[in-house]
């Protein structure tokens, strides 16, 4: 369901081009559950953002449910986003203005979704990530746990088949990470495609698969148990 | 929803420079306005002031010949008769004339009271052509007074004033003009009138040609008023007349010093174009105020947009689609410069309606009437477009920019 081929990222820094990705070959089948590991700067966000479609690559392909998503427009991009996959950052990136059911059901919004679907998918989604009654408060007045998990919720606002995340728990204690991988393991229980970045190895343990990368490139690839 | 909770979120978190923009906005706004509302204002009270003393007329006083004919030398007065007058009257392009006889100090006399005042002789067309209209219950002169000599007489409202006292309809009493009893017929209604020749209508009075001629032993008029049949044949009007004056009277047919004339076509069209000019400058130094003003608007919305590329690679990453984020900075700018607009044109209102409270001085008010600044429609439509004009600009590039970066350059911009 994901597949790419040949994928890398270079960043023209004046008369240097910095080679952030790849080439990178690589094919994550549905309802994976997937960590990427790496040590600072060896290309993890890179990847993530081009899998996410938030960055285009310079060179490769990549499929994406069989449909080559490296040449879509801004406006089809966009639909991808939207519908396809959910991201989740490692800081939030919550609207600060709005509250946490506002920021949930952004993407139903542009998706076009009706009212009333879009309150019972938001009120469903708070159940899951357990923040309820948390509806009408907004980013600031939430711990950084808590708004990770809105964030998830977010991300599956237009139930996606891929949830991505980079670091997710990366600004969070270690008891706020280890509930938002429980979230995750729940997602990868009911089907869900999961890849996401970490350092912890430990939180990697969780993943049916790992990928190491070196120098924007894979240096490892292994199914664990 | 979504729009409006955004702005009002940025509203509370800049609400200084929010403040500055609606304020900057709203100031040239008023500027503006006001500018162009006082400015029309002025010319219309100019206007109405010019056109107190009569429309579309020539005043004539008769001079003296400048060159040498038939054995006179230069220097002969030249003296214009009734029969002059009527001869006048059967030139084509004039539409109508009359002579104005002047006594300068007369005595005028009531049971009580005793002025000294002007008083002038002219024709029953006089009334018209030099905008005197009765008060109720009044009338002018007519062609029976004048072919009767009747003793009548139309008297300036201050006259009614002093003689009468104020409100007074005197309409029948009787005056005695260097002591032959008038019966007065009429008083003039109360005008604004900044041109005049011979002092203000208000304080003359006004009786039969004729009667004046008998009274007071006259055979050559003071003025000759002239009204042509148009603006553009006012020129051809007089040199009609003059050329007559100078037949019947044997003067040099290219003497053209017969008279000196005060034409209010050409005054007219003089203060139409000062005031123009006033009105253009007013309106540039409003239009510059707006300017920087919509320059302030953009400006803010140049830094609005920078300052929340952030919130636009959120949207982007869930999904906006480009479009939707132009739009939503673009209906910010119209917001902000539309209340910034309301409140300028409330202002204005308000600054003009504080001018009417402005104590002018008596006799300024008595003379001129009060100045009203008038505020036109139009005058708003041009500001309010030329700000969201401005406020467009100003957001829908950075907007644009944001909108056409990835989603990832967008969020990582701190
Ligand atoms: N916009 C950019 N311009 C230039 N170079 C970039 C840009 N973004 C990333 N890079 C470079 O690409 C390389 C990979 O960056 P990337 O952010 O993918 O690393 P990472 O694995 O996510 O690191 P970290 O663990 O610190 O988040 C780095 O060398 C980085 O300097
Ligand atoms: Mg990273």
């Amino acid at each position: 369901m994901i597949s790419l081929n040949n994928i890398s990222k270079k960043y023209n820094m004046g008369h240097v081009t910095v080679n952030a990705l790849g080439p990178v070959t690589l094919t994550i089948h549905k309802g994976e559950f997937v960590a990427v590991l790496g040590p600072s700067g060896s290309g993890k966000s890179t990847m993530m953002n081009i899998l996410g479609c938030l960055d285009r690559p310079s060179l490769g392909e990549y499929l994406l449910d069989n449909t080559p998503v490296h040449g879509f427009s801004r406006t089809k991009l966009a639909r991808v986003r939207n519908m396809k996959v959910g991201f989740v950052f490692q800081s939030f990136n919550l609207l600060p203005f709005a509250t946490a059911y506002e920021n949930v059901e952004l993407p139903m919004l542009y998706a076009k979704i009706s009212g009333k679907e879009r309150e019972h998918t938001v009120k469903h989604l708070l159940e899951i990530v357990g923040l309820s009654d948390r509806a009408s408060h907004r980013p600031a007045e939430l711990s950084g746990g808590e708004r990770q998990r809105i964030a998830v919720a977010r991300a599956l606002a237009n139930n996606p088949d891929i949830i991505l995340a980079d670091e997710p728990t990366g600004n969070l204690d270690s008891k706020s990470g280890a509930e938002i991988l429980n979230l995750f393991e729940q997602l990868h229980a009911d089907g869900k495609t999961l890849i996401f970045v970490t350092h912890d190895e430990n939180l990697a343990s969780h993943a049916k698969r790992i990928i190491r990368l070196l120098d924007g490139k894979i240096n490892q690839d292994y199914t664990q148990n | 929803m979504h729009f409006l909770l955004s702005y009002l979120y940025e509203f509370r978190h800049q609400k200084l420079r929010m403040f500055l923009t609606i304020m900057a906005v709203s100031w040239g706004m008023a500027n503006i306005a006001l500018m162009l509302s006082v400015g029309e204002g002025l010319y219309q009270m100019m206007s109405r002031g010019m056109t107190g003393m009569g429309e579309g007329i020539v005043v004539m006083w008769p001079n003296q010949t400048s060159m040498t004919h038939n054995g006179f030398g230069p220097g002969k007065p030249v003296r214009v008769t009734e029969q002059d007058i009527h001869e006048g009257e059967k030139l084509p392009l004039v539409k109508a004339i009359s002579a104005e006889y002047s006594g300068w100090s007369v005595q005028m006399k009531t049971a009580d009271k005793n002025i000294s005042k002007q008083v002038r002789g002219v024709y029953p067309c006089y009334g018209v052509m030099r905008n005197l209209i009765p008060e109720r219950g009044g009338r002018f002169l007519n062609t029976l007074d004048e072919e009767r000599r009747r003793r009548v007489i139309f008297i300036g409202n201050e006259i009614r004033n002093t003689l009468f006292g104020e409100e007074s309809n005197p309409v029948g009493k009787t005056i005695w003009v260097n002591g032959s009893p008038f019966t007065v017929i009429g008083v003039m209604e109360k005008k604004f009138q900044t041109s005049m020749y011979s002092g203000s209508d208000a304080q003359a009075s006004f009786i039969p040609a004729s009667t004046f001629r008998t009274l007071f032993n006259r055979t050559y008029v003071n003025i000759v008023l002239l009204a042509p049949e148009s603006k553009e044949n006012s020129k051809d009007a007089q040199e009609a007349f003059r050329s007559l004056i100078a037949a019947r009277h044997r003067f040099h047919p290219d003497d053209k010093e017969l008279f000196h004339n005060w034409d209010t076509f050409e005054t007219q069209e003089m203060q139409d174009k000062i005031f123009r000019g006033l009105q253009l400058f007013l309106g540039i130094i409003g239009g510059l105020t707006l300017l920087i003003a919509g320059l302030g608007v953009a400006n803010i919305m140049y830094v609005t947009v920078k300052e929340r590329t952030r919130e636009i690679g959120i949207k982007m990453a869930v999904g906006a689609h480009p479009l939707l984020i132009i739009m939503q900075f673009l209906l910010e700018a119209l917001f902000t410069v539309s209340i910034g607009g309301a409140l300028g044109v409330a202002m204005s209102m308000g600054l003009m309606a504080l001018f009417d409270l402005v104590p002018l001085p008596e006799t300024f008010i008595n003379v001129m009437g009060r100045p009203e600044p008038v505020f036109s429609g139009l005058i708003a439509l041009v500001c309010v477009t030329i700000l969201n004009f401005v406020g467009l600009m100003a957001g829908i590039f950075p907007a644009r920019r944001a909108s056409l970066v990835d989603p990832v350059d967008a969020l990582r911009y701190e």
